[in-house]
């Protein structure tokens, strides 16, 4: 009847160990894959080979006739019934954009789109009869070349008539908020300096380790459907919308979900077929994809080609940005492809104070998979570009690559500042992050090795490399997307519940898949209505619990998610107050709360959150004139993004002779706010720099001529094992938000957003005087020695 | 169909199996040991990992009737009356799991590393640790794990086979 008695003096800020822990490391997990239902069916996917065809007839007969078939569904088959899949994000209001099928009816346009469906009594059953599904195509030639396919030298869908889907642009002059870029590069070409620098953003693949999942049972009141997502909330919707069943007759769960990183944000055709076969055969329905299918068919990330122009003073005082690029949104539009580029759009000035800036963005369709949010999304490919240039300007200027970014960074008495972007930076302290980063690193030390190795001419070189990052978090005040054209609003939902023996039910509309709300959550929520953690119990996942919520992504959960948590809480200690009121027989003017406990000033009396509670649920000596119950909702639209920031150094050991790079230290800075769980926070950097990391070095999603995907499974698609990562020294300083009241800033991406110019930078630093001034990322031995041998010769 | 004897997490079994059953399959699917997962389809990713006799293996890459006559421990028979095996209570303890997919296999395989080198050093582990893949923890924690259970008292057997 009594709640748990200990609680230490603060959750905030405390290193809890995880709830969610007890289930994953024992096997009582809830993974997608592992529900079984009775009578449940197997869905196998028959995928197209062909990059860019269309399909001249599909023979199911061999597939119909195989055993454990029970239904084999074509394109055709469903062309009435399987509507399109939606983009929610037009960049501008004549967005070009090909219908997107679940499943293709006569033409693909991507290696692994969907043909047909085979639904069978077991997993390997269909994947028997899959292969005897008999597709003829007629092959096309695909548009596979980004700046090829931008030019429409073959178009990738014949009925659009040209790959461009939007041509999007931002000019500080025109928008107000600087100057004119075109005049600032003309001045900087007359004794000043113009850095004129081409980046590719390489394909990547977020590769989270649960495979995609989903399972229906259409024999509930509620269809329910089990999908290894990271936005049930919007599955929901866009069940309803896609097709036309009502949402009210729809629960979508999101059990325990096995990684993200923006991979699983999206609502997929995969998710649309297994609806329409559960409910065509009036049976449960599961799909699982392989490994195989999910590095062909699961949205890609990055792959853009940046074409950059900075200008700048003698002494390196950056004075205008051009950025022109072209963003490969892939075969089709997923929910945000088109606006992954935007994400980007308002960071490429960094932490700059530069005061002209242009960015045009074309957004071109290649045949290959569709590209989508990954960790970063848009944030990360800014920040290399800037970086990456900031490092050339040191160069060019003969100055430190830290003393550069100090002449141009936006000091800390100078918040709040309004950047080129048009975006308000409430907080920062670049100074702080960076003099810490320099002496936890020994930069000064490192720097005087690196002399001497280049003095001896040592064949292992040492290089340094530097980036200091801001990015904009906590996606997003409603105001703001909808003036950029996305359809849905960021406001995020929570409830708090006062139970009748002092325990606590939080329902939060963000959905995790390894983030640690529950923990996290319950820290915030026993501090505030001054509970024991462990009487704190946080439920999030499925719409029938959670009915609000916009879920997790672009490192809004607890800038945002968490933020209305708090504001139901305390919706709680104000419904409270007139009932401990009645109940002491006080005056609510003189009542405190404090500690989880109504007092009377002045006086021993009061009752703690736990008391009231259960007088609320005997309801006795209520008079009535409150309302009787101790659960509140809240809504919360964030008024402004945050901005996290941080600077990050690396040093990197690059073998000139046979062009490996071996990451020798990292140490990283980070600013992320006020923190909630110092342990949890520590965790999302390291793997938010191995991410970032693996870009610089390892992962690129790679096809052939034809537009298959050699990278096609994890044999050929790296990701870093351990031992290809060293071990991270992750510091933090706190500059509290202003834009949230506890001052929180977001931290999933800020490690990926970071890392990546920081090894690149340090390869390119180790290798300068060999005339190396950039290497093409992954950074592969390969790369880097091939880099080393053009660099000698120019 | 073949018929296998097998005992796993200390129950024994008699099934038939399909000659083409993944032994994961097995696990999971005719036993319902759901706590072992599939990450891949190539043998990279180590998700899978389970201990046949003692010994880790990578369940996608062995049939079920090669376990024929074997003992199969996995993430669920580890913990003994309640009590968490050292390794487990050091991934806790070390927040070296985020999303969790990974980590029936990356504490299988870890507890079978330092059954071989009782006192590894941190390369000891990563090289140990090369056939798991992570994707949320960048392994620092992972490590940190390995580290804590080797210093921590073993107990005798790795859950109920040996």
């Amino acid at each position: 009847m009594t709640a748990t008695e200990e609680r230490p003096a603060a959750e905030i800020g405390a290193s809890r160990r995880r709830k969610e822990d007890a289930r994953l490391i024992t096997g009582r997990t809830r993974w997608t894959d592992n529900i079984v239902l009775p009578g449940l069916q197997h869905i196998a996917m028959v995928r197209s080979p062909f990059a860019h065809a269309r399909i001249t007839s599909i023979d199911t007969e061999a597939a119909k006739a195989s055993t454990g078939v029970v239904a084999v569904i074509t394109g055709a088959d469903i062309a009435d019934e399987q509507g399109a899949l939606p983009n929610a994000w037009a960049v501008i209001p004549d967005q070009k954009a090909p219908v997107h099928l679940s499943m293709a009816v006569d033409h693909v346009a991507f290696a692994g789109e969907i043909v047909a469906m085979v639904v069978a009594r077991t997993a390997a059953e269909a994947n028997d009869a899959a292969d005897l599904v008999d597709v003829d195509y007629e092959e096309l030639e695909p548009a596979l070349e980004l700046k090829a396919a931008a030019r429409d030298e073959v178009i990738a869908h014949p009925d659009l008539g040209t790959n461009v889907s939007a041509v999007w642009s931002y000019d500080s002059a025109e928008s107000g908020t600087g100057g004119d870029v075109e005049a600032a590069i003309a001045a900087a070409r007359d004794g000043g300096i113009v850095i004129e620098q081409e980046f590719r953003q390489q394909r990547l693949i977020p590769a989270f380790m649960e495979p995609r999942s989903i399972v229906v049972d259409p024999t509930t009141e509620q269809m329910t459907v089990w999908s290894s997502t990271q936005v049930p909330h919007f599955v929901k919707i866009f069940i309803a919308l896609v097709l036309g069943i009502p949402e009210s007759k729809i629960r979508v769960i999101a059990p325990d979900v096995g990684g993200g990183f923006g991979g699983k944000l999206q609502f997929t055709p995969e998710e649309v077929l297994t609806v329409i076969a559960a409910r065509r055969t009036g049976k449960p329905c599961k799909y699982t994809e392989s490994r195989s299918e999910s590095l062909m068919a699961a949205h890609h990330g990055r792959d853009q080609w940046q074409q950059l122009t900075l200008a700048a003073n003698a002494d390196g005082t950056v004075t205008g940005l051009k950025v022109e690029l072209i963003a490969d949104m892939g075969a089709y539009l997923g929910l945000v492809t088109s606006a992954i580029p935007l994400l980007g759009a308002f960071m490429y000035n960094g932490i700059y104070k530069f005061p002209a800036y242009h960015l045009g963005i074309t957004n071109v369709f290649t045949n290959k998979t569709w590209t989508d949010a990954y960790r970063g999304a848009g944030r990360p490919e800014a920040t290399y570009a800037i970086e990456r240039l900031m490092d050339e300007l040191a160069a060019r200027v003969g100055v430190d690559a830290l003393e550069i970014r100090e002449r141009n960074w936006i000091k800390h008495e100078e918040f709040p500042f309004s950047t080129v972007s048009g975006l308000r930076y409430d907080s920062g302290n670049y100074e702080a992050a960076t003099a810490k980063a320099r002496e936890l690193f020994g930069y000064d030390d490192l720097r005087a090795e690196q002399r001497k190795r280049r003095e001896s001419g040592d064949p292992v070189q040492l290089g340094i490399g530097v980036s200091t990052f801001t990015e904009m978090c906590g996606l997003a005040p409603s105001r703001w997307l909808g003036s950029m054209g996305y359809v849905g609003g960021g406001w995020e939902h929570a409830a708090v519940r006062m139970l009748p023996t002092g325990k606590v039910e939080v329902v939060t509309g963000t959905s995790p898949h390894g983030q640690g709300h529950e923990t996290a959550w319950s820290q915030l929520v026993a501090d505030r209505l001054g509970v024991a953690f462990e009487d704190v119990e946080v439920l999030h996942g499925d719409t029938q619990v959670a009915v609000r919520g916009l879920d997790t992504y672009g490192s809004r959960s607890l800038a945002v998610g968490g933020m209305a948590v708090l504001a139901a809480a305390d919706k709680v200690i104000e419904k409270a107050k007139p009932i401990a009121a009645q109940l002491l027989e006080a005056n609510a003017d003189d009542l405190d709360f404090s500690g989880g406990r109504y007092g009377v000033r002045g006086t021993d009396a009061g009752m703690t959150m736990a008391e009231l509670a259960f007088a609320v649920f005997q309801g006795h000596k209520l008079d009535g004139s409150a309302e009787g119950c101790l659960d509140a909702d809240a809504t919360l639209d964030p008024d402004d993004f945050s901005f996290p920031h941080g600077t990050h150094l690396c040093a990197v050991e690059v073998d000139t002779e046979t062009g490996a790079s071996k990451i020798r230290s990292y140490v990283c800075v980070d600013d992320v706010g006020v923190v909630v769980n110092p342990m949890i926070v520590e965790g999302q950097v390291h793997g938010g720099l191995a991410q970032g990391i693996a870009q610089a070095l390892y992962e690129e999603a790679v096809h052939d001529d034809s537009g298959t995907l050699v990278t096609g499974s994890f044999d050929q698609y790296t990701l870093p094992g351990a031992p290809d990562l060293p071990s991270f020294e992750a510091a933090r300083t706190e500059t509290p938000a202003t834009t949230n009241q506890l001052g929180v800033k977001g931290v999933g991406e800020a490690g990926t957003i970071a890392s990546t110019p920081a090894v690149v930078n340090a390869i390119v630093d180790a290798l300068r005087p060999l005339g190396v001034t950039d290497v093409p990322m992954p950074c592969t031995p390969y790369r880097v020695w091939t880099a080393i041998q053009e660099g000698s010769r120019s | 169909m073949t018929r296998i004897t097998v005992k796993v997490d200390g129950s024994s079994f008699t099934d038939e199996v399909e000659p083409r059953t993944l032994l994961v399959l097995y696990l999971r699917e005719q036993l319902g040991k759901t706590g072992t997962v599939v990450g891949c389809d190539t043998g990279n990713c180590g998700a899978c990992t389970v201990h046949l006799d003692g010994r880790s293996v990578k369940s996608c890459s062995l049939l079920a009737v090669q376990a024929d006559g074997h003992e199969i421990t996995t993430i669920e028979g580890l913990a003994t009356n309640g009590e968490l095996h050292p390794m487990q209570q050091a991934f806790h303890e070390n927040h070296a799991l985020q999303c969790g997919y990974c980590t029936p296999g990356m504490i299988m395989q870890s507890i079978d590393l330092i059954a071989d080198n009782p006192n590894p050093s941190e390369d000891d582990i990563r090289l140990g640790l090369e056939g798991n893949l992570c994707r949320c923890t960048g392994y620092q924690n992972i490590v940190k794990a390995v580290q804590a259970a080797a210093a921590a008292p073993q107990p005798s057997a790795a859950g109920g086979a040996q």
